[in-house]
């Protein structure tokens, strides 16, 4: 409740810059930014909406975040007719993935090997049998690749959800997948402000130029600040959130830098165009694809016996 | 009648739903299919997808005037194939070999045309790989020759070939896309006319036809 107030508070504060700012400047062009504002409160209410309804709901939601991103980057493979067979296999394992963390109870040891040491074998497998060697190995890894970072590394996050009550606080799984969304997503949107008004010094400028060490710090710093605001969510000390924020932004960072590199390797500005001034779900996910297996692993060792 | 609720039930249910979920189908120029005049809908081809995704485009209410032409050697080889394509799909089946007066194509999609109906030709003649687009045949010629001044709406399909392969029955959830260009009233000999109509086709193409990185702007 608490939280949703907060994020409403958010959403209603940057459609205001926004409509302040197209009346200062009549002359610039905010249709990017307006977008993206845009965008966020259709994502807030389809997240929340799925997350309040029950965690089943949620589950199924966060299935086909996996299945559409995984399809924006099979979409954009240079995929071989002999890998049609081993196609059908990966996005047969999306659901597969995920009906281990529905069972009751969830099945942690199947939902951890499941996609790491099962498909890595059959996949290839299921290539062998279709009799074409060259260019074998590049289908093969990149096909994997995919899994693991879109179906494997996102379910980490519906996993969460399965988590009961923590010890005495009002904080479970669920409020952790908020609060996870939360800081990843603000840091996302925070390191983008910095970067904009303040940005000079380009972290990783072959990969992305947008990235600048204003940004960075402007960016996290901000997200880790706020992540108090919403502690209640968690089991977390105040400096244990602090470094647990730190520790979800950092990777949220590295994960898009990582699926920049891959936009530039295939050639595209971004991966679809799901979601207007968005670009495809992968620019949406990136972030998570990285912060999620981090801080459930994190909240696994520490916060749960 | 029943076949009229038949295919719009299966459209509301099944296809649309599986285009739009499933493989998120992306339409360029659908504009130039909101004309109610029989028109000639020319595209290329590479997968069982192409038809479907096609008369997809298409409100529930006008899916029975638009009329896919296909070969009936394949598609009636057995009484369950020719009841279900002709129910879904209301395909215009034309043979392919023996002809006669009889079953002679032309006068069946000039039939069709003058009661109103649209046609969907592949005039490929079969599927290709979806690599290349093969050398199309005569037949749209032929058929303006009889009707002059039909309407000729070029259509290009990408990643059909992709996600349902020639031989396979599961198809693998690439984004497609359906480019459409606008209307042509074509002139001049059979051949300039088979020609333009390729070349029209062709150049709704990405520029990189290899891969799908051309879906993106």
């Amino acid at each position: 409740m608490r939280m949703g107030l907060l994020v409403l508070t958010v959403l209603v504060v940057a459609s205001a810059v926004v409509a302040v700012m197209r009346r200062k400047k009549p002359d610039k062009d905010f249709s990017e930014l307006s977008a993206r504002v845009r965008a966020w409160w259709i994502m807030a209410a389809v997240f929340f909406g799925a997350i309040a309804v029950s965690n089943r709901i949620s589950l199924i939601f966060f299935a086909l975040m996996s299945f559409w991103a995984m399809k924006e980057f099979v979409t954009l493979l240079k995929t071989r007719p002999a890998d049609h067979h081993a196609l059908v296999l990966t996005f047969l394992a999306v659901p597969i993935q995920y009906l281990w963390i529905a069972l009751d109870p969830p099945w942690y040891g199947m939902f951890i090997i499941f996609i790491p040491v099962y498909m890595l074998l059959s996949l290839p497998v299921r290539m062998v049998l279709s009799k074409e060697t060259r260019g074998f190995v590049d289908s093969a890894s990149q096909i994997q690749w995919g899994l693991m970072i879109f179906v494997f590394g996102l379910s980490h996050m519906a996993y969460l959800l399965t988590l009961p009550t923590f010890g005495q606080t009002n904080a479970n799984g669920r409020t952790l997948v908020l609060f996870l969304v939360f800081v990843v997503e603000m840091s996302d949107v925070l390191q983008y402000i910095w970067g904009k008004t303040l940005g000079r010094h380009k972290i990783i400028p072959a990969v992305s130029p947008n990235k600048t060490w204003e940004g960075f710090i402007g960016g996290i710093t901000t997200a880790m600040l706020l992540s108090l605001a919403i502690r209640f969510l968690t089991p977390f000390t105040i400096p244990e959130t602090l470094l647990v924020s730190l520790l979800i932004t950092v990777a949220g960072f590295f994960g898009g830098a990582v699926m920049s590199a891959v936009k530039r390797d295939f050639g595209v500005k971004d991966f679809g165009s799901v979601i207007p001034g968005h670009g495809g779900m992968l620019d949406r996910v990136d972030s998570l694809c990285y912060a999620a297996p981090l801080f459930f692993h994190y909240v696994r060792y520490f916060h749960v016996d | 009648m029943f076949r009229d609720v038949a295919q719009m039930i299966a459209f509301a249910l099944v296809m649309k739903p599986f285009m739009t979920l499933f493989i998120g189908l992306r339409v360029r120029g659908r504009e130039h299919l909101s004309r109610s005049e029989p028109f000639v809908l020319v595209a290329n081809h590479s997968s069982h997808l192409d038809t479907i995704s096609l008369l997809s485009l298409f409100p529930l209410t006008r899916l029975r005037r638009i009329r896919p032409v296909a070969a009936a050697d394949y598609f009636e080889r057995n009484k369950f194939v020719s009841l279900f394509t002709k129910t879904v799909f209301n395909i215009l089946p034309i043979a392919r070999k023996n002809i006669t007066t009889e079953n002679n194509p032309l006068r069946r999609m000039r039939d069709a045309l003058q009661a109103g109906d649209s046609l969907i030709i592949f005039p490929e003649g079969t599927r290709g790989s979806g690599e290349q687009i093969g050398e199309f045949r005569s037949g749209v010629a032929h058929l303006i020759e009889k009707m002059p001044g039909v309407s000729v709406i070029p259509a290009y399909l990408v990643n059909m070939g992709r996600s349902l392969p020639k031989g396979e029955f599961i198809p693998v959830p690439f984004f497609c896309e359906i480019r459409i260009g606008a209307p042509l009233v074509l002139t001049g000999s059979r051949q300039e006319i088979t020609k333009a109509l390729e070349a029209a086709v062709r150049e709704l193409a990405p520029e990189t036809s290899e891969n799908a990185a051309s879906l993106e702007k």
